[in-house]
């Protein structure tokens, strides 16, 4: 009866796998003579099914790779073994991209790109596992903006990576659903790990630490899909975000001072619960609208329904920086409270009330500070009030989104 | 020597090609129109292995002379893709009984067995573009049944073959500018994935040049200059097309006498708007440059960049109206920065007059 019910549930999984497994090769893949062609045109030539296994060494690649085949895995010896370089890249914005579905990318190494590191654009269920993605030569606004950068994908997995470098977010989910980043480490990049108009993500135990900003969740207008929402960042360490803003000038994370824990711009039903944040010497926590003048009346720039509770703050908020690290400061006063939220509603919320689900509730534990700064608008311009320090206002809770599912794992 | 003219963009501005040696057959050989018993192989173009060899498909009567078999008609683009300034000879063969149907805003649609054939070269000295060509590569865009698949045949140097080449190549390329001036670049032929990286609409692949308001325009056919449009359709590889003046057109980027905003609209069109549409590869970026997008903010205009880098070269909008200089759009395609340029793909090279032409139609703006 076992081996019966076990064989129909092989039978089950092999018709409705899209693949005939039974067809599955391995190509491997070694340094050597000619490896950046082999590998390039094992990247094409690859069919549903097969593994593109890359050995050992270094690989020095003078224009992108691609992937466009459905049901690949690409495989390294690991990502201190296996060193995709593209210190010599002459073409393409990117090192890796990937635009096929159902792909896992493991154990190897990205280094030096010229723009991106690994992307994905509109694939479903891609999984980046240990990889290593890093400009060695250390943060510098000349480095390509994304280490890992999944956009208009859905089902991605993001774990075991480290990203070193990025001159805008090390991590980087963009425009897409269904997401979860764990267990992976972003340092000496702008922002850590951002994810940005982007629904259903989970964050969490990952160590964001020496970037500029730890983690970012945002939303931004102009974009095909923007509406960011149902956020999870949970036991994650945010320490000792130190590193100067490197990003080049128009980027909207060049705005991110640096000691910025965890930010939360004009998304909604964002839960922050859990984690370990301390050095961060702008703030801990800060949830804010969108600063900027725009054009697009399907954007909401005000957060709505945020929670922050449960998490343990160490010491911060000494040194704020920058332009948003001064207009925090100058209303709040230094050391900087570990959560700030810069107050600001829509026109007609500020003249009545903001609904249950939009506002912002903190449940933290006794002797965490916070501030309220106040602001209306989009005006950071303080305007007969006075900032709001009284964490206790603002207990409460909102339902927590469930926890993110991705079919690679066997979820739904 | 027939004096047939072709027009083409240049590295540095207009060129008239004077169609010189065994190109002038180009021209000659498309009179006779579509031939029942066409010389090219269907077979070739349909089948799932395709030919290692150009020969195989038959569209040259004569590969030497790149002189076009019967039924492969010749044809030109108002504003090209700038290519590193190759020098592009482009055919379509639409098979035998069949027809093309007219679509006034996307590629036109062709039917299952069209081929469409573009051959790079690039001249030993630009100040005689049309003397000396080197011809490199001849890329093909196959309409089989299960959709259009794109593959590129790197030439001998006798110029007698053409060999598939699915991984890509570079070539290094030694001319002379047209100011007379030494040029050595390496030139690249794209692999299989990056012909996908511009012709993918929705993504599949997608043919992008042969639009009706880009073919609507005169080509010196040996007979008479005469409107492409026009002529397809007497030729019966096109149905449902308007007489061509009802048809739209944009102008050629280089055309002085056209307003500037259609002129550097067709070029973003032609160069950029493949990847930046709401259905390309850049479809994240919100930013959306073809010909028809109407809100300003999308084609640019005080637009903040969403995942630029080091691409906003320390600007804030991708067109700032009035202020090229602080504008992103122009640093990037002004770049020949991995990582910085636009387009990503295709381009080693600036392209000085579209640089220019930005330059003064951001200028231009208020």
């Amino acid at each position: 009866m076992a081996s019966f019910l076990s064989r129909a549930a092989l039978a089950l999984f092999m018709s409705s796998a899209p693949v005939a497994l039974a067809s599955a090769a391995e190509i491997a893949i070694e340094a050597g003579d000619g490896a950046a062609e082999r590998l390039t045109e094992a990247l094409i030539s690859v069919k549903p099914g097969d593994t593109v296994r890359i050995g050992a060494g270094r690989f020095d690649l003078t224009d992108g790779l691609s992937l466009d085949v459905d049901d690949v895995v690409v495989k390294g010896a690991g990502p201190g073994q296996t060193i995709l370089s593209f210190k010599g890249q002459s073409g393409a914005g990117e090192g890796l991209l990937v635009t096929s579905d159902r792909v896992v990318l493991e154990d190897f190494a990205v280094e030096d790109p010229k723009g991106d590191g690994v992307k994905s654009k509109g694939s479903d269920q891609i999984t980046f596992r240990n990889l290593r993605i890093e400009w060695t030569n250390g943060p510098d606004e000349k480095n390509g903006a994304y280490g890992v950068y999944p956009v208009s994908s859905k089902n991605i997995l993001v774990e075991k990576v480290l990203v070193k470098g990025a001159a805008d977010a090390g991590i980087y989910v963009g425009q897409s659903e269904n997401i979860v980043v764990r267990e992976s480490r972003a340092e000496y990049n702008v922002a850590g790990i951002e994810i940005e108009n982007s629904m259903k993500a989970d964050v969490y135990k990952n160590v964001a630490t020496h970037n500029t900003g730890g983690i970012l969740i945002f939303d931004l207008p102009n974009l095909p899909v923007q509406g960011g929402h149902d956020i999870r960042v949970f036991d994650n360490d945010v320490t000792d975000n130190d590193t100067a803003n490197f990003a080049p000038k128009g980027n909207m994370v060049a705005i991110v001072p640096k000691g910025m824990g965890i930010m939360v711009m004009a998304n909604r039903n964002v839960h922050v619960f859990g984690n370990r944040l301390s050095g961060n010497g702008t703030t801990h926590v800060l949830i804010a609208a969108y600063p900027n003048e725009y054009e697009d009346e399907n954007y909401m720039f005000v957060p709505r329904g945020v929670y922050v509770h449960g998490n343990t703050y160490g010491e911060g908020g000494g040194a704020p920086d920058g332009e948003v690290g001064k207009t925090i400061s100058d209303v709040s006063g230094t050391p900087v409270p570990d959560i700030v939220w810069d107050g600001v509603t829509t026109i007609p919320e500020y003249f009545s009330w903001t609904s249950a689900e939009n506002r912002v509730y903190v449940d933290e534990a006794e002797g965490t500070t916070f501030v309220n700064l106040k602001m209306i608008s989009q005006l950071l311009l303080p305007w007969g009030w006075w900032p709001d320090t009284d964490i206790s206002g603002y207990k409460g809770s909102l339902p927590e989104p469930a926890p993110v599912k991705l079919p690679q794992e066997g979820g739904a | 020597m027939a004096e047939d003219i072709i027009s083409v963009a240049g590295r540095f501005g207009r060129i008239v090609w004077s169609v010189a040696a065994g190109f002038a057959a180009v021209v000659a050989a498309t009179l006779s129109g579509i031939g029942a018993s066409g010389a090219v192989s269907l077979d070739a173009i349909l089948s799932d292995t395709p030919p290692r060899e150009l020969s195989a498909y038959g569209f040259f009567s004569d590969m030497a002379a790149h002189r076009p078999a019967d039924g492969v008609v010749p044809f030109r683009l108002n504003t090209p893709l700038y290519s590193d300034g190759a020098v592009k000879m482009r055919f379509v063969f639409v098979p035998p009984g069949k027809q093309a149907t007219y679509d006034a805003n996307e590629t036109l649609d062709f039917p299952v067995g069209t081929a469409l054939v573009k051959t790079f070269a690039f001249p030993a000295d630009y100040r005689a573009p049309g003397e000396n060509l080197r011809i490199i590569e001849t890329r093909l865009l196959l309409h089989r049944d299960d959709g259009w698949h794109a593959l590129a045949y790197v030439w001998n140097d006798e110029r007698t073959e053409a060999t598939l080449k699915i991984a890509g190549a570079k070539v290094d390329i030694a001319t002379i500018d047209a100011q007379g001036v030494p040029l050595s670049f390496t030139y690249a032929i794209p692999n299989k994935n990056q012909c996908k990286g511009c012709h993918d609409l929705g993504g599949a692949i997608s043919p992008i040049g042969p639009k009706a308001r880009n073919l609507n325009g005169d080509f010196a056919y040996s007979d008479e200059p005469a409107n492409q449009l026009d002529r397809w359709a007497a030729l019966g590889i096109l149905a449902g097309a308007p007489a061509a003046a009802a048809a739209p057109a944009a102008p050629d980027f280089l055309d002085a006498a056209a307003p500037l905003d259609a002129r550097a609209r067709a070029w973003l069109d032609v160069n950029c708007a493949h990847c930046h549409r709401a259905e390309g590869p850049a479809s994240n970026s919100g930013l959306f440059l073809t010909w028809g997008e109407t809100e300003p903010v999308r084609y640019g205009v005080n637009k903040r960049p969403v995942a630029a880098g080091k691409g906003s070269g320390g600007r804030l909008f991708d067109i700032a109206p009035g202020d090229p200089d602080g504008s992103i759009l122009l640093y990037r395609v002004d770049s020949v920065e991995p990582g910085v340029m636009m387009p990503e793909l295709g381009r080693h090279l600036p392209d000085p007059a579209a640089v220019a032409l930005l330059r003064e139609w951001i200028a231009a703006m208020k």
